[in-house]
């Protein structure tokens, strides 16, 4: 594996919970990998199966998606419908022959930052793991095949 | 309802695998329902067909299109501007959608990506049963509203088979003998004589292969052309 490799993550979260729980992570200071790019949603209800592989196509190496503890949806059950979602966007996925472990459902409360810092951690060392996504490895290659710096 | 499952991944890509620009046509009626071959479904599937045309390195388009009906010639009429634009259309409907499709566009490849399975109810959210295995002939004012052909895994018109044990069909303990609630729905509803009416031999000349029919109104009005 490429030493300079570092993964591109996209991580899907919930404004009332885990993006809370990710602005008291640097209110706090704690430390964790600079690999996520954050996108704050109302609720992980929103997350759509489509979004998910779109992220993929766009080159994202893991996807995270992080929403609510389970009974604490602000919208009641946006949360678990996230979490089925991802389970079936997983499944979509292994059946094109990408990892399925690319793709991650959490329940992050709003007050537990230091569960964000790891769960981004943990989400970092398994995309450092599984290695750059076959898809974003294409892209660098036709984008080489251009003469365009990836 | 008409009710039908997606075929597997590797059947479609494979089908569609030689083929540059491909539209991925959903049905908006009975698979969307079963959650099979909706709008919803074809941008999945043409999603997912993107990507693994990308892995394996094919430079293959996918466009998604969605008509509220594939059996209908009104609404496949919206399709034709778009189908002229591909080299091929997956079809997302039933079988009788897709061969529809497929008589409109008779120089391109029309595939098919669901299998087509019963004629069904919903039970629950995800769930549907088979209940009609649309025999022409139908049998149900006799049998208490249960479909003895489509029920019973025998298709036994007059009485059960004899195999059934406390109420469950030998072919399946966990299935209901067809007969079993036949009866009880006829005692229900006090029509037991029902079950002295012998059902002659089926007449098979009434189930034309293929099946066609027509209303009379339109028999009235186009029957001088014919």
């Amino acid at each position: 594996m490429d030493a300079r490799y570092e993964p591109k993550i996209l991580a899907l979260i919930c404004t009332y919970c885990t993006y809370t729980a990710a602005d008291m992570a640097g209110s706090l200071r704690l430390q964790y990998p600079p690999n996520v790019r954050v996108v704050k949603l109302l609720c992980t209800g929103k997350v759509d199966v489509l979004h998910l592989l779109a992220a993929f196509k766009a080159g994202a190496d893991a996807v995270m998606v992080s929403g609510c503890e389970i009974g604490d949806c602000h919208f009641l059950e946006g949360n678990l419908r996230a979490k089925e979602r991802v389970a079936h966007a997983k499944e979509l996925i292994a059946e094109i022959g990408l990892e399925p472990e690319r793709l991650e459902m959490f329940h992050i409360g709003a007050s537990d930052a230091p569960q964000w810092a790891k769960a981004v951690e943990m989400m970092t060392r398994r995309a450092k793991e599984l290695g750059p996504s076959p898809l974003r490895k294409l892209e660098a290659a036709a984008l080489a095949a251009e003469g365009v710096a990836a | 309802m008409i009710v039908a499952e997606r075929k597997p991944f590797a059947e479609i890509a494979q089908a569609v695998a030689g083929y540059r620009r491909v539209l991925v046509v959903g049905c908006g009626t009975c698979v969307a329902v079963c959650l099979a071959g909706g709008e919803k479904e074809a941008g999945i599937l043409a999603a997912q067909l993107d990507l693994a045309g990308q892995l394996a390195g094919r430079q293959q388009r996918f466009a998604t299109a969605c008509v509220e009906r594939q059996c209908d010639r009104e609404f496949l009429s919206e399709l034709d501007a778009a189908a002229r634009e591909h080299d091929a259309l997956l079809s997302l409907a039933c079988g009788a959608g897709v061969q529809f499709l497929a008589e409109r566009h008779p120089t391109l490849p029309v595939l098919a990506g669901l299998n087509t399975t019963f004629i069904g109810v919903n039970q629950d959210v995800g769930r549907w049963d088979e209940r009609c295995r649309a025999c022409t002939d139908c049998l149900l004012s006799l049998t208490g509203g249960v479909c003895p052909v489509t029920m019973c895994p025998k298709g036994m018109v007059n009485g059960p088979c004899g195999g059934a044990v406390e109420g469950r069909c030998e072919t399946d303990p966990e299935r209901d003998c067809a007969w079993t609630v036949i009866h009880a729905r006829l005692s229900d509803s006090d029509r037991l004589a029902n079950l002295e009416v012998l059902v002659p031999p089926r007449d098979h000349s009434r189930a034309n292969l293929p099946g066609r029919q027509a209303h009379a109104a339109y028999l009235r009005r186009y029957s001088s052309h014919d």
